[in-house]
């Protein structure tokens, strides 16, 4: 199945959860956020999280700005 | 005598919040907020770089412990986007401050007063402590506030345009209406504009291009801080009467006969 992933399309297993799709990705845990569908996923639920075709994940940070 | 500044739950000794935009390199970023002697620094959110190894973000680069963060909303365009990064900064960064910014037009950067006020109420009830980027509007910032936003931000100029305080007039209107902390926010060009800002009454300021864009940041961000502290003691002390005419400053009276008739 496909997910996208911050505007970029990511072909997954079935069953795949938000937790190991970001394992996956390399991404580092500490001081991001993660939407799924426009609903934020918290930390202690990102594990638990079964991803479905068509999702729609936002993977943010803080970055330089005023 | 005390004078910390309060907005919500949060207290503050400096009047001074700093941006982490535009710098020319993260050193000089730090060393700038340190010479600022900010408390609370702004940071943008946004996509991580998932083609990036090191996976270093922001808060790698600033001291938690040194600084509050009061994460902003900029890029949004509608309510609806302000709402979502407000949860998603929530919970990157565990702290209930939020700085809305919703954004009207790409060129001048001014808020959408009507989508601002409408995330603003939204985050109030969501349990955040917000502080909204509003325009110099006197209506929009009570307006704010009577939504329940902890402190109102209307703009000196426009973001980045380092004009100074556009119209000292309107701020003051909001500062005698405001029952929340006003904070200028954006605009701000160098030191004489801080305060002239802080002269006004208005409890902080909010910069970043004016320190970041200056020839030098870090001495650029002394001044800053100087001026920020020396606005507030000037606005506290109470300045004197503008007077048309000259009033002397040396007594009139018993002045020496510096005159003589010439004879012919």
């Amino acid at each position: 199945m496909n997910v996208d992933v911050n505007g970029v399309t990511h072909e997954i297993e079935a069953g795949t959860t938000l937790g190991e799709l970001i394992a996956r990705l390399g991404v580092r845990r500490e001081g991001i956020a993660v939407a799924r569908n426009d609903d934020v996923v918290a930390c202690g639920a990102v594990d638990a999280t079964a991803l479905c075709d068509g999702d729609t994940i936002e993977i943010i940070a803080a970055v330089a700005g005023g | 005598m005390n004078d910390q500044l309060h907005i919500g739950k949060y207290t503050f000794d400096s009047r001074l919040f700093v941006g982490t935009g535009k710098y020319p390199s993260i050193p000089i970023m730090q060393a700038a907020h340190a010479a600022s002697g900010a408390q609370v620094l702004t940071i943008a959110i946004r996509r991580i770089h998932l083609d990036d190894p090191s996976g270093k973000t922001m808060i790698d680069y600033l001291d938690r412990s040194a600084y509050t963060l009061l994460p902003n909303t900029a890029g949004c365009y509608t309510a609806k986007e302000a709402v979502l990064t407000a949860k998603l900064a929530r919970e990157a960064l565990n702290t209930d401050l939020i700085k809305v910014e919703v954004i009207g037009d790409p060129d001048t950067l001014y808020p959408d007063t009507r989508e601002t006020i409408v995330a603003a109420q939204e985050l109030v009830r969501l349990g955040f402590t917000v502080l909204p980027y509003i325009g110099d509007d006197p209506v929009a910032c009570k307006q704010l506030e009577e939504v329940g936003c902890a402190a109102v931000m209307p703009l000196a100029a426009p973001i980045g345009s380092g004009l100074g305080i556009c119209n000292p007039h309107s701020i003051a209107i909001i500062k005698e209406r405001a029952n929340v902390p006003v904070i200028v926010d954006a605009g701000v060009g160098t030191a004489s504009d801080a305060a002239l800002a802080m002269e006004l009454g208005v409890d902080a300021l909010l910069m970043n291009t004016g320190i970041a864009a200056a020839r030098d940041p870090v001495a650029m961000a002394r001044a800053m801080n100087y001026a920020t502290q020396a606005g507030r003691i000037a606005f506290l002390a109470g300045r004197m009467e503008k007077k048309r005419y000259a009033n002397a400053s040396s007594p009139t009276s018993g002045l020496i006969a510096t005159r003589q008739e010439s004879s012919s």
